[in-house]
């Protein structure tokens, strides 16, 4: 278990900013995962009373603080609008009510864990991400960044008229996802672009981007062959719950039901 | 440090370390009720509401607590008792061991979803793990109990 | 016997009656071991080995002993070099003494290597990484297919011991080893038209009960070592306890409160050796509280056992033979280790009892990895699993329906068993049980299976099981009450209730015997100083043995109470009754209440107005039980979901309906979670991954499906009330019957657990491919 010299719960982001510059600063988020581990941290950073706990529709885009419980996200309606059930179902499997009134989505993305439901699922959306120091950046970039000092404040979803799935696979219902897998479509520079991300591979989410131009009514065949070249672009490993090559197998299954399912939306 | 909170509508003043859990400060307060299960997060013995929210004491840091509410099964021991004879009919309750955290996430259930079915009764209690039963007693406890609270409520409605 | 007729007069039994301890429950009143302890209890850490297999060559204590509160760290130097056991079995214990509270031999990754007391968590926690260790490491002995006769021994030691001869051989790694047969099973099978011969592989299982192992233990007035404990069984573990300090049994009592759960685990003393070490070294109060890793990787789970079974039918589908051949792992120590492989061939062979010839042969052998102990159903399960799924090859082989091939072939009511130690199913319903699975589940419209047109198809499986009501001559249930004043009547059970409701099934059956209310009984944990011996909690005893106890202390008490009634009336004590509440001179009319008589016998009295009487049976009569499992198979992705379970059990005369269905929905779910999720995983150097609820998988209330239970009861003319045993059998269908489901709806066999989505998919994809 982890080991804290302090806890302080700063008045400012400035402050915060600043308490976090030191080499053995952690900034908490539900302090879900980062009790298991057995860091020996000096000052712990507790962001909540910052006003980081709200999600807000500001028209264009939605953007959600960084200390927003992943309950929050789940019942929001502005997300639901936007994306549809997919929000909702990347976070209703982890581990239960009580877990979601805690856990942060700052924590979920910050950790850029492997296993992250809502990483895979925030990925393929229009997603950037609202950092102190660093300002407004991609999510696809933020993912492959190094942990740094800087700290999260904001998720920021944009809004268009893209369609978005994400479904994932699991042992038991409220377990760690086998693999995980998102895909969203829209248009963008005018041009039909498939988003396609898949996590617990076990390693974290990547992301692929794809112009390809599917009409609706692709038959079936077409569509797997589709989702069978999506699948086989990311790398898999194996661990407890699955071997690499179940892995691929599944996101290609989900890959191409999550396509088809947005196909049959567009018929 | 010292913090200060409210612990079943009382205040309390405990003094804990940066890194000392909710949890162990409850049971030192003299709320047994409060189980400890797995210390991971993943079996919900140890559920308590906090700001009037179902959350897992085992993680909570003490520190964070100055100021806010919290409530354990010995603060809400009449509706548990109430709850619990029709868990007890079912013989849910078994070993005995999860029945506070489990009742604790099943009240607060009661006062955030209105009129639940099966599934979503089964979806919200899903991180209170128990070993003994099976579920299926809880579940006939449950419903029981939330038809007679919809009789009740209709009734009061009615007068 | 009609149960119904036997049973319909009974007010009490028989009868959904709340527990006894029900409120305090649900209340989260303080009656846990932890809840209970003083706050100046020393705090007893462990510092396990981080080596499979490793000899310590040097403990160096001096900086943590410099650490504020640290009271003492003990290594094996300060403790007896007399070896006992862990398991808590009737004296002289089958499992070999092969234990010592520390050892200089580190034997799994997580075996005890020193302990660390001190005033506070903290100080103790800063202590234990101070203390330095030097370990040669040893090559381990991890695969147990290898372990017998393997050159690396993991108990060389010559005070290893073996109390009872179970073929145990330290110098071959072997715990037991046996062959017991009826017929010539050779020539039977090389006679039948068909013979299914095939391996099927059961893992280590956790028990996972809420509450972690537990004790804490002082010094009372009279300078004797008091323990309470999360146990299942008080009394051996008072012997352990003797054993493995060295001190005599007079000096330690042990005391039983409420237990979050055992289901096995607690039939092993897991915890009880340390804090009892060092309450005696130091005569200060001393606790431990498991933590979960340590419960889920130094603890007591499901031996692990390969079964090798061939099953010869002709082709009617008559099954003539059954041979079996069982390797179980018992991992470091023996402890369930000779005892456990038993069941795995006396109660599965036996289901089938009209075979003509059987033999059953095992070898149980010790490896580098965590010591197995008591799991519900110990052993039966794993054999369980092995039969029924070859019976369940056997009618895939024959194109039969396979219940149809087991309405052939079942025990009934009656027949004797061969393999069951010879024993006569007097009572059995298991046919009545099956036919009645068949219809909850919708059988003959569902099998082998429906597509359900969107990619998924589900599945019918079957399975029978049995288990035993206590062990035959040898597990011994004792049960005094006594009359207290204004006539209520305290019920002293040694019997350990861990949930399960002993304490109410028990006090049921007193009241209907002495004719009174549930509430003029109380009954209380159990305290070796002063509850009537009983063997405790496991074996499927408590209902059968100790409710036959107190039957007979009822009719004792009964006896004694006509006697003190007939003084004070004056009368002949032939001629008075006693109703429960009064003993009525039947002449005269005149009556004295129990109350009254409960007054007075406080009163210049001569003879205690008190019974107490014990039962042991030189049977264990089996309870019956059939599962049929309805699963949902993705054909994509092999992912299994569990949509219904029917099962019918017969237990005799149902004692209380809702604890008897809890117990059996509880068991059901436990018993899915074998089937389909739970593993104990080692890296290759013998490091256990399932280590946390995060990486030990048991079900969540989305992973059961719907589970329905209902009661096909016979009568068992030498139990209470016709009643047999529950609290085991009910684990052991599941998995033949999910692993029968999977192979309807797709045609895959999966012979090793869990049954994976990873794995039905290969093996419909083996399928396709093979086609």
């Amino acid at each position: 278990m982890i080991t804290i010299g302090n806890y302080v719960k700063p008045k400012s982001l400035e402050e915060a900013y600043e308490l976090n510059q030191a080499r053995s600063s952690r900034v908490m988020g539900g302090m879900m995962w980062m009790r298991l581990g057995n860091a020996r941290v000096k000052t712990v950073i507790d962001l909540s009373g910052l006003g980081l706990d709200q999600i807000e529709d500001e028209g264009n885009v939605i953007k959600i603080g960084a200390m927003c419980t992943l309950r929050q996200i789940e019942q929001c309606e502005a997300l639901k609008d936007l994306c549809g059930d997919g929000i909702a179902e990347c976070v209703r499997h982890i581990v239960g009510v009580q877990f979601r009134n805690q856990a942060t989505i700052g924590g979920s993305i910050y950790g850029r864990f492997g296993f992250s439901d809502v990483l895979t699922a925030f990925l393929a959306l229009d997603t950037f991400v609202e950092l102190y120091d660093g300002g407004t950046i991609r999510l696809s970039e933020f993912v492959n960044r190094k942990p740094d000092k800087d700290i999260l404040l904001s998720i920021i979803v944009r809004k268009s008229k893209r369609k978005f799935r994400y479904d994932s696979i699991r042992q038991t219902k409220t377990d760690f996802p086998v693999i995980a897998c998102s895909v969203v479509t829209g248009m963008v520079h005018g041009k039909e672009t498939w988003y396609f991300s898949v996590g617990a591979r076990p390693m974290k989410a990547a992301l692929l981007e794809k112009q390809w131009e599917i009409p609706a009514d692709a038959s079936e065949e077409m569509i797997a062959d589709y989702a069978r070249q999506a699948a086989s672009e990311f790398t898999y490993g194996s661990n407890m719950r699955g071997s690499a090559e179940y892995r691929q197998h599944l996101a290609e299954v989900l890959i191409r039901r999550e396509m088809t399912s947005i196909l049959a939306e567009g018929r | 440090m010292e913090i200060q909170f409210t612990l079943n509508k009382k205040q309390v003043t405990a003094e804990v370390g940066a890194d000392t859990v909710l949890l162990g400060v409850l049971r030192d307060l003299g709320c047994k009720s409060v189980k400890c299960g797995c210390e991971t997060t993943n079996c919900g013995l140890c559920t308590v509401w906090i700001d009037g929210k179902s959350r897992l004491s085992c993680s909570v840091l003490a520190a964070g607590i100055d100021g806010h509410e919290v409530t354990t099964l010995e603060g809400v021991e009449e509706e548990a008792a109430e709850f619990g004879r029709f868990l007890a009919a079912e013989g849910g309750e078994q070993c005995g061991f999860c029945s506070p955290g489990f009742i604790m996430n099943v009240l607060a259930m009661k006062r955030e979803l209105d009129d639940p079915d099966l599934e979503e009764i089964k979806e919200y209690l899903a991180g209170n793990l128990c070993r003994c039963t099976g579920y299926m007693s809880q579940l006939r406890a449950i419903q029981k109990y939330m038809t007679l609270q919809n009789e009740n409520s209709g009734k009061e409605a009615q007068v | 016997m009609n149960m119904t007729e036997e049973t319909k007069d009974m007010r009490v039994v028989n009868q959904a009656v709340p527990k006894v301890d029900a409120e305090a429950l649900v209340t989260g009143k303080a009656v846990y071991t932890n809840d209970l302890a003083p706050s100046d209890c020393l705090i007893v850490k462990i510092i396990r080995s981080p080596h499979a297999h490793a000899l310590i060559k040097d403990i160096n204590t001096a900086r943590a002993e410099a650490v504020p509160g640290i009271e003492c760290i003990l290594t094996y130097k300060d403790c007896p070099d007399k070896r006992f056991t862990l398991a808590g079995q009737t004296y002289p214990e089958a499992s070999p003494y092969d234990r010592l509270i520390l050892d200089q031999r580190m034997r799994f990754v997580g075996d005890a290597a020193a302990i660390v007391a001190g005033t506070s968590e903290e100080a103790v926690k800063k202590a234990v990484k101070l203390v330095k260790i030097k370990y040669e490491v040893l090559e381990p002995v991890l695969d147990f297919r290898t372990a017998k006769d393997n050159p690396i021994l993991v108990h060389p030691e010559d005070n290893w011991k073996s109390l009872c001869p179970v073929g145990a051989d330290n110098k071959r790694n072997l715990c037991a080893h046996d062959v017991s047969e009826s017929g010539d099973i050779e020539a039977v099978l090389a006679d039948c038209d068909y013979v299914i011969d095939r391996v099927y592989h059961t893992k280590a299982n956790q028990q996972a009960m809420m509450e972690t192992f537990r004790t804490y233990t002082y010094l009372d007035a009279y300078g004797r070592l008091n323990v309470v404990s999360s146990t299942q069984v008080p009394f051996h573990v008072r012997r352990i306890l003797a054993n493995a300090l060295d001190i005599p049994k007079s000096k330690v009592r042990v005391i039983k409160p409420r237990i979050g759960g055992g289901f096995g685990a607690k039939q092993t003393a897991v915890s009880e050796v340390y804090p009892a070490l060092v309450t005696w070294k130091t005569g200060k109060p001393a606790k431990i509280i498991f933590t979960r890793e340590e419960s889920l990787t130094a603890s007591s789970p499901r031996h692990e056992m390969e079964m090798h079974v061939r099953l010869g039918a002709d082709k009617e589908g008559h099954i003539r033979g059954i041979d079996l051949y069982t390797l179980s792992n018992t991992g470091a120590f023996g402890e369930h280790g000779p005892t456990t492989v038993g069941l795995s061939g006396h109660k599965s062979i036996p289901l089938y009892g009209k075979a003509e010839a059987f033999r059953f042969t095992y070898d149980v052998v010790y490896t580098n990895v965590m010591s197995a102990g008591a799991y519900r159903g110990y052993g039966a399960t794993q054999g369980i699993f092995a039969v029924e799924s070859a019976v369940n090859e056997l009618a895939q082989i024959l194109d039969m329906d396979p219940t149809v091939l087991r309405e052939m072939n079942m025990v009934r009511e009656g027949d004797v068993m061969p393999a069951y130690y010879g024993e006569t199913a007097e009572s059995c319903a298991l046919d009545r049980c099956l036919a009645r699975a068949k219809e909850m589940i919708g059988w003959d419209e569902k099998y082998p299976c429906r597509d359900m047109g969107n990619g998924k198809v589900r599945g019918v499986g079957v399975a029978m099981a049995m288990q035993g009501s206590g062990i035959s001559s040898v597990d011994t249930g004792s049960v005094a009450i006594k009359v207290n004043d204004d006539g209520f009547y305290s019920l002293m059970i040694g019997a350990t209730d861990m949930g399960t409701g002993c304490d109410t099934i028990l006090s049921q059956m007193a009241a209907e015997c002495l004719d009174c209310d549930m509430k003029d009984i109380i009954v209380h944990g159990v305290d070796t100083d002063t509850s009537p011996y009983d063997c405790g909690s496991y074996a499927s005893s408590t209902t059968y043995v100790t409710g036959m106890a107190v039957v007979r202390t009822c009719e004792a008490l009964i006896a004694k109470i006509c006697e003190r009634g007939a003084v004070y009336l004056g009368c002949s004590v032939d001629e008075v009754e006693f109703n429960g509440a009064e003993v009525v001179n039947l002449k005269t009319g005149e009556s004295i209440t129990r109350k009254e008589i409960g007054n007075r016998v406080m009163c210049f009295n001569n003879e205690a107005l008190s019974a107490s009487e014990a039962f042991s049976s030189p049977t264990s009569p089996p309870p019956f039980m059939a599962g049929i499992a309805e699963v949902e198979i993705d054909k994509e992705t092999g992912v299994v979901e569990m949509v219904d379970y029917a099962a019918v059990v017969d237990c005799g005369t149902v004692v209380n309906p809702s604890l008897a269905r809890v117990q059996t929905e509880g068991g059901i779910a436990q018993g899915i979670g074998m089937a389909l999720f739970e593993d104990v995983v080692y890296s290759p150097k013998g490091k256990n991954y399932s280590n946390s609820f995060m990486q030990y998988k048991i079900p969540s209330r989305l992973d059961v499906g719907n589970i329905r239970v209902e009661f096909e009861s016979s009568y068992e003319p030498t139990g209470p009330f016709g009643a047999k045993s529950i609290g085991e059998i009910v684990i052991n269908t599941p998995s033949p019957a999910i692993s029968n489901a999977v192979q309807n709806a797709v045609g895959v066999i999966v012979r090793e657990l869990p049954i994976t989505a990873e794995k039905v998919y290969k093996g419909m994809r083996d399928k396709a491919e093979n086609r």
